[in-house]
Formats: structure tokens, C-alpha cells, sequence
């Protein structure tokens, strides 16, 4: 039989195989990470052991690469059932009524994590419950088998009592549970909290556990355990987790100075800076002077525009190619007029879908996020960063950090001559 | 040296483990797989040294711990390499070395001997799985250097007695308590558990990742090109052009050459460029395509011939030839800036199983070289005809390679490095510019030279002076 003819889609110039004028399957594209079977991540933990944070954490950053996720917060669905929360004691393990609303929460949530993956195709599925009996942990197992979800579990153990006291600080006593404490009640009553836990609590067990998939994170990520690891999404996970971190820091991310072509309205290029693109840097150099801040790295493209700024602030900068501006294609040095002229109907094609548009022979947002990953590990990694770089850039690591979904990435706003700095608060 | 101006200080890896346990093995992988990314790594076995200290091995007996004789020579051994590896790091500028030995003297030697300008992590691998054990005793130790003459069953008993006399002193790395502050990764049973301890910085994280994603499963990995193009018949580089009448004909061979196979499970990956979709659609199977596949993008020269090129460019092509791995097209790219983009395909082949990419000379030059452990120097010249199949098999310490020609005539798209000849070279040159992940610019008002933060494996550029090693 013949080969298939091939047509190239318009918006995102990829080649597809048709079938009388239809698409026809065989081909997949490959995203960042093809995941064959949902996977339900169950995060396993005392309270105020990071679980939430680490759920959100994730979440956000399999969205970004382009993997459909979304978490599921049992402690939420019981504030939503049980309006006012009283004390600790609802937590005690004898509390009859307290064990049954408990329970019938978390299989509300997992009925929502079943439609999620199995009905709106969702890919991931993050369920974010304490889960410290192996009896709760297999009844989940089982759900997942049922329902043809791979399952890895996450667990957070920590004896620090420094840690768990900023954790209850940073995110516990802001809680609608305790709105109507003051600070000390709030605390007191939450250690009693985690007490009602201890008894029964059953860590993820190397023998008895074995046959499990998960990553065990100690003391914050001092060390982990690993195991079994199916697949490539499963890797993924365990990378990032390996490599974020809770030391406070702030990244500040800008473009580079205005540039020559910025100027005369041309896009993309290598141009230099204008005379008012150099005045930037050298505002740039003071205000980070002013900032006064501790070990900042600094980040640039290689192109010349941004290594200029950087040029200006004196300090030592690494060079990132992956950090250059967006590739136009055949649109490069042109001004937004020129292409409607010349290419109207791309221009048009970029209006409607301006996140996987991508340019003739250059690049779309979708192809800028999966080169910008390693930027964003990297980021995870450090403290103190400054990233010059560009517009679509800034953008594509703005979301990142913003939790911006892929229709409103492309619009982000980003001007020249401005600075966002970014601090980790809570769980934003 | 330069050394002291870099964010990341060399790293030495210590590989730890009874015999048996895959140490060369990770070690050698490891080894390539961080020269291919450019992180200069060599290799220091302690079995060699102690193979050339003692030169011919009677039997398991040297190896008891309460032969004072020979536990002297051992430990000279790892005096000696342990200055090797110094030398290494800092004098050669090397950037990381992977030291292996079962012996726990080095771990006494320990971090407080080695200069604190060295990050050490350890690798060990455990294994308490008997099968995994006699299997690696079969694949390498029956055909190494201390067993020239002995039948198989001789080897195995000598080896497992050799394994014995390690078990007296073995002293597992304990996260626990004496080696908490230790940064260490331990790999439990070939890969099913991983124990990570510490992890310092940025190399060692990739290690991580990279010692996570690798398995000892037999698989083979077919590469091979797309079928000839429209271009390749008029000799233009680049485009995305579609199969000539012979590609198609090379896409048949290629379905039926699959089907011989009979490969289980067989992954196709192509670009998104027509042409390797063309020749996948072919096959009638399931193909995945990547971006990161895509040729090297030849910038400004995209779609020229390269007679066109020596004409329009000729400083950009005489650059080239001298320098062929590092050059940059003019907006486009470089073999090293390829091989940078094509980490994650790397790290994808390892993890599965059976698999056929089909792709582009530029890339499957690369793909190859990290297989074969080729060096920057050979990479851009490594010969990836059209219409032809690199069967690849791990086997041992190495890869198998297989030259399959599919008997489809095609052009010849292949350049050898010309031989260099001074009337080539541009008139205004000066020492060709490393461009690797930073340069000089241009227009810098500064004279003074400022310190720069370099990735790891990057040097600073000599203003002046020949371009340095690229080992």
C-alpha cells in the first residue's frame, strides 16, 4: 500500500499523515513527555511536611511543560463539607464521626480525580492527603488498578521541629481553619493535630513496601529514596523534586536594554543597544548595587542585546544560548506591518492561537517552553538569579513561576526597562 | 589557573562496591556519557594500576585482606592514582574523574586528604540479587586480563572467592549515621532502589538523573537517515524538502528490512521534518516525531549548495572546515549547540527499550558519537551515509555496532576535513573564536578582562594563542 500523503498543518507547521482529506493517527507529536497511562501521584506525610506545597509545586510545573495536571486537596473538600472546623479533637483517631466524614472526603476527592484522568483528559492527578496508614495508601493502589492509572507515591518526612514550626508560620496559621485564632491557639491546637497522626502513622517501608513506586524526601531534601521508577514521567517527577528547594531567595527577571531594532519596530535580530537601552543598564547596575543582594547570579542570552546590560552591571554572567529570543523565522528584522504585508496569512494564524503558532521556518511559545525547561531546573536549583533576556522569553518563565496558563502565556505583560522580582511566599 | 574562576570546582566521583557490582561499567558509561555533554571525565581504575604493579595474577589470594604483602601494594596503587587524578584535575584542567575501587583504604584516605577545591561524590552499587551477580561474572570477568587462560568454571569459582575476601571488610555507605554528611548516591540492584545523600551542585544532580534513567535490559537501537531528499539529489543543504523517488524506495527497504527484524516493541522516533516523516509513514507502524531531532539549522546558508557557500561566504566556510564542531552557522547553529539539544533524546534511548530514530546526518553524527564514544574532533566527520542502518547492541563495557546498506543507491553527502592550507584561511584572522557558551563581545568599552562565570566544561578564552584541547 502507497505511503499516506503528508500535509502541513498551517498554525504549527508540523507535518501530519491524511486520509482522504482527514488526519489520520500513527503519529504522534512528541511534547515534552508522552505519558501512555494517567498516573495518580499520592503524596504521603504527617501534616506540615510540605505536602501541599510540593502538590502545587508540581502541578504547576507539569501544566507548564505541557503535561495536563491538576491536584486534589482532601483537607479543602472537609472544609467544604464541614463548614466550621472546631478543634483538633475532629482529628482524633477515636472520633467516629470525625474518621467517617474523613473518609467519605477523600473518596469524593477521589471520584473527582477519576472523571479528571478518565473523563477530561487529564494526564496527571496530584492527591494531597496525609495517607500514613498502608492500609488508606492501598485502598488508593487499588482505585488506581482499577481504573488503569500507574500510581507513586510521594513522601515528605521530617523530624526537624524548626522546619515544621516555619511551615506552620508560613501557610498553617493563615488557614480559614483558623481565622478566628490568634497565632499561639493556632499553633497549639495544629501540634495536637499532627499528634492524633503519630500513632498511626506508617512510613513507606523498604521491604514491606517494595513492589511501590515512590520517592521518599527526608528532611527536606537532605536525602531520598527511590524506587521503582516505571517511567519517563515518573523520572521527570523525581528529577524535579530532587532539585527544588525551600532557601528564600528572589529571582529577577527583565529584558535587555531597548535595543536598536526595538527602536524601528523590527522584531527579533541581533542588534545592540540604544542609547537609552545603555542608560537601562547602567539603572540596572545601581539598582542592583542597591539591592544589596547576596551571591546573585547573572544570566543572559547570546545575543548581544542582553550581554550588553549584563555587561554594564560588572559582575561575572553566564551565557545561555536556550535564553534567546524567540526564532521568527522568515519574519526576522520585519515590523509587525511588514509581515501583515507580506504574510497575512500567518499573521492572522498568530492571532488565533498565539502559544502554538509558529513562525515559517522558526519557532512557536510551545517549542520556547520545552527549550526553557533546563533554564527552569536550573532556576530551581539556585538562590539569588538575575535572567536578562527577552520579551517571549520572560513571558514563557513569568508563567512559569505565575502559574499562567498557555492562552494568557503569550500575553503576559513584560515591557523594557522593567524588573520583576520574584520571592517564593507560601505556596505562590 | 583558570580553575579557581569557575562556579562549579572539578569533581571527583569515587565508585564503590563489591566486584561484580557494574562499577566499571557505570564508570565507563558515565564516563562518555559526560564527555559527550563536554564535561572533560576520565576514567582512573585501580585495576589496571594494580594489574601493571603486579604483572602477572596467580589467584583470589591477593586479594585477602590479611595478605599484608599485597594489601601494601594496594594501597600504593591508590596512592599513585589518587596523584594521577590530582594531576587531572588540576593541571590537564579535566573536570571530573571517576575513580573506582572496592578497597574502603580510600574512603580512609578520605575527603580530609583530597584539596577542598575537589567536590567528591560517591557512587556505590549494591546488589544482593545472586542471578544479576553471576551474569555480570559471565558478560566481563570471564574474558578480563586476570583470566587469560582459565575455563569458565575456574574463573567463576576464583571470582566469587575474590568476592568473599571483599565481604570481610566491606563497609556500605550509612546515611544513617557515619556517612550522613557524605554527598553519595547508592544504587541499589541495578537500578530498582537509588539511595541519594547531599547532592552538591549542579554536575552532580545530572549524574543523578542520568545513573536514574540507565538500565542493563538487552535492547538495540537502530539509527539510520531519512531516505534521499529532493535537496540531497541537488546537493542543498537544510530545507524541508520531501523523499526523491530513490528515498522512496529506501522508505520500502526500510519497511521490509523492520519486518525481517522482527524487533519486539519497536519505538520509531523521527524529526518534524518532512523528509524522516516521509520515510517513517512508510513503515505502516506508530512513529513519535521530535522537534530535537531536526538537521542542524545551517542559519543564513539554509538551503544552499555548497559550492554556493564558498562563493557567497567564503570566510564562513574555510571556518568551518578548520574548526567543524564548534563552528556556528551565521543564525544558525553548531554541532556543539546540536548536541546540547539532543540531551534529552539521549536520555529518552536509555531509558526504553528497542528503538529506530530516523533522522539527519548532522544528528545521527552525534547520536553515534555518544554511543561509540567519539571524540568533538571525529563527531562531525563520522560517516552516516544515506540508505544505511547502524545497528547498535550493548554489549560488555561498550556497543556493537552493525553497518546494514540497504542496497538503494543514493548521493554521497559526506565532506572530509580538507587539509588545511594556510591560503584557506581568512586574511584578517586571528585565532578562530571558541564559540561555546560565552565570547569576548565585540563592542565592550572594557578592556580589563573580568572573571566570567563558565558552564561546566567551558574554558575562558585566550585572547591571544592557540585554541585549547579539546580533551
Amino acid at each position: 500500500s502507497p505511503a499516506r500523503e503528508l500535509t502541513q498543518n498551517p498554525l504549527q507547521k508540523t507535518w501530519e499523515p491524511y486520509n482522504n482529506g482527514l488526519p489520520a493517527g500513527h503519529s504522534a507529536q512528541r511534547g515534552v513527555c508522552m505519558t501512555n497511562c494517567p498516573t495518580l501521584i499520592v503524596m504521603v506525610g504527617l501534616p506540615a511536611r510540605g505536602k501541599t506545597y510540593i502538590s502545587k509545586k508540581l502541578t504547576r510545573y507539569l501544566n507548564w511543560i505541557g503535561v495536563p495536571t491538576k491536584e486534589f486537596n482532601v483537607g479543602q473538600y472537609r472544609r467544604d463539607l464541614v463548614k466550621k472546623y472546631k478543634s483538633f479533637e475532629f482529628f482524633l483517631p477515636d472520633n467516629e464521626e470525625g474518621l467517617k466524614i474523613r473518609k467519605q472526603c477523600a473518596l469524593a476527592a477521589l471520584n473527582d480525580v477519576r472523571q479528571y484522568l478518565s473523563e477530561e483528559n487529564g494526564h496527571v492527578a496530584v492527591f494531597d492527603a496525609t495517607n500514613t496508614t498502608r492500609e488508606r495508601r492501598e485502598t488508593i493502589y487499588k482505585f488506581g488498578e482499577e481504573n488503569g492509572y500507574k500510581t507513586f507515591f510521594v513522601e515528605s518526612v521530617c523530624v526537624d521541629p524548626e522546619v515544621i514550626a516555619a511551615n506552620i508560620v508560613q501557610v498553617k496559621l493563615g488557614s480559614p481553619d483558623y481565622v478566628d485564632c490568634s497565632n499561639d491557639e493556632a499553633t497549639e491546637d495544629f501540634m495536637k493535630r499532627i499528634e492524633c497522626y503519630k500513632n498511626s502513622y506508617e512510613t513507606l517501608d523498604e521491604t514491606l513496601d517494595k513492589d511501590l513506586s515512590y520517592i521518599k524526601i527526608m528532611d527536606v531534601g537532605r536525602s531520598y529514596l527511590v524506587n521503582r521508577v516505571m517511567d519517563h514521567i515518573q523520572s521527570r517527577i523525581v528529577y524535579y523534586l530532587m532539585n527544588i528547594h525551600v532557601t528564600p531567595r528572589s529571582i529577577y527577571l527583565c529584558r535587555h536594554g531597548e535595543s536598536e531594532l526595538n527602536l524601528k519596530g523590527r522584531i527579533g535580530g541581533d542588534p545592540g543597544l540604544s542609547v537609552r537601552g545603555k542608560e537601562f543598564a547602567k539603572s540596572l547596575a545601581q539598582f542592583i548595587n542597591e539591592q544589596n543582594i547576596k551571591d546573585l547570579k547573572v544570566w543572559t542570552s547570546q545575543m548581544k542585546r542582553t550581554i550588553q546590560t549584563a555587561e554594564a552591571l560588572g559582575v561575572p554572567y553566564e551565557q545561555w544560548k536556550v535564553l534567546n529570543e524567540i526564532d521568527a523565522g522568515v519574519c526576522e528584522e520585519m515590523t509587525y506591518e511588514e509581515i501583515q504585508e507580506n504574510y497575512p496569512l500567518e499573521f492572522a494564524l498568530r492571532d488565533q492561537d498565539k502559544y502554538r503558532y509558529r513562525y515559517p521556518k522558526g519557532e512557536s511559545y510551545e517549542d520556547l517552553v520545552q527549550r526553557l525547561e533546563p533554564v527552569i531546573m536550573e532556576l530551581e536549583r539556585q538562590e539569588n538569579v538575575l535572567v536578562i533576556c527577552h520579551q517571549a522569553v520572560m513571558r514563557c518563565l513569568l508563567a512559569y513561576f505565575l502559574d499562567k496558563p498557555a492562552e494568557q502565556l503569550p500575553y503576559l505583560k513584560c515591557p523594557l526597562h522593567t524588573v520583576l522580582k520574584l520571592t517564593p511566599v507560601a505556596y505562590g | 589557573a583558570w580553575a579557581s574562576y569557575m562556579t562549579n570546582s572539578p569533581t571527583l566521583i569515587v565508585m564503590i562496591g563489591l566486584p561484580a557490582r557494574g562499577k566499571t561499567y557505570v564508570s565507563k558509561k558515565l564516563t562518555r556519557y559526560l564527555n559527550w555533554i563536554g564535561v572533560p571525565t576520565k576514567v582512573f581504575n585501580l585495576g589496571v594500576y594494580r594489574r601493571e604493579a603486579v604483572k602477572s595474577y596467580k589467584s583470589y589470594d591477593f586479594f585477602r585482606h590479611d595478605n599484608k604483602e599485597a594489601m601494601e601494594i594496594r594501597k600504593r596503587c591508590a596512592l599513585v592514582a589518587l596523584e594521577d587524578v590530582k594531576a587531572y584535575l588540576l593541571e590537564e584542567c579535566g573536570q571530573i574523574a571517576v575513580r573506582f575501587s572496592a578497597l574502603n583504604v580510600v574512603l580512609h584516605l578520605g575527603t580530609s586528604e583530597l584539596p577542598r577545591a575537589f567536590g567528591v561524590f560517591f557512587v556505590e552499587s549494591v546488589c544482593d540479587d545472586p542471578e544479576v551477580i553471576a551474569a555480570n561474572i559471565l558478560e566481563v570477568k570471564v574474558s578480563s586480563p586476570d583470566y587469560p587462560e582459565r575455563n569458565r568454571e575456574n574463573v567463576m569459582d576464583d571470582f566469587l572467592k575474590r568476592i568473599e575476601c571483599y565481604k570481610v571488610t566491606y563497609q556500605p555507605l550509612d546515611p544513617d549515621a557515619y556517612d550522613k554528611d557524605l554527598s553519595f548516591i547508592k544504587v541499589i540492584n541495578v537500578g530498582q532502589r537509588f539511595l541519594v545523600n547531599r547532592v552538591q551542585d549542579y554536575i552532580q544532580s545530572k549524574i543523578v538523573y542520568y545513573l536514574m534513567n540507565i538500565h542493563v535490559q538487552p535492547r538495540t537501537i537502530y539509527l539510520c537517515r531519512h531516505g534521499e531528499s529532493e535537496y540531497n539529489l541537488v546537493g542543498k543543504i537544510g530545507g524541508d524538502s520531501g523523499l526523491s523517488p530513490r528515498g522512496k524506495q529506501f522508505a520500502q527497504a526500510l519497511k521490509k528490512f523492520i519486518e525481517e527484524q522482527e524487533i519486539v516493541d519497536l519505538k520509531v522516533w523521527t524529526s518534524q521534518l518532512k523528509r524522516t516523516i516521509q520515510t517513517a509513514e512508510s513503515l505502516g507502524v506508530t512513529y513519535e516525531q521530535w522537534k530535537i531531532l531536526n538537521e542542524i539549522d545551517a542559519g543564513v546558508c539554509e538551503e544552499m549548495t555548497y559550492a554556493e557557500i564558498e562563493a557567497k561566504y567564503p570566510d564562513e566556510f574555510a571556518l568551518r572546515d578548520q574548526e567543524k564542531y564548534l563552528y556556528r552557522y551565521p543564525g544558525g547553529e553548531s554541532y556543539q549547540d546540536l548536541v546540547q539539544r539532543l540531551e534529552p533524546v539521549i536520555m529518552e534511548l536509555e531509558r526504553q527499550g528497542n528503538v529506530l530514530v530516523i533522522s539527519h546526518q548532522a544528528v545521527m553524527r552525534c547520536l553515534l558519537a555518544y554511543f561509540l564514544d567519539k571524540s568533538a574532533d571525529e563527531l562531525p566527520y563520522l560517516r552516516c551515509p544515506l540508505h544505511t542502518m547502524l545497528k547498535l547492541t550493548p554489549v560488555a563495557y561498550g556497543c556493537k555496532v552493525e553497518t546494514i546498506t540497504l542496497n538503494v543507491e543514493a548521493v554521497d553527502t559526506h565532506r572530509d576535513k580538507p587539509s588545511l592550507n594556510s591560503n584557506n584561511l581568512p586574511a584578517s584572522q586571528t585565532p578562530v573564536r571558541m564559540r561555546r557558551n560565552s565570547f569576548t563581545p565585540r563592542a565592550s568599552a572594557d578592556t580589563v578582562k573580568r572573571p566570567r562565570h563558565y558552564s561546566v566544561g567551558s574554558k575562558p578564552l585566550e585572547a591571544l594563542g592557540p585554541f585549547p584541547s579539546l580533551e
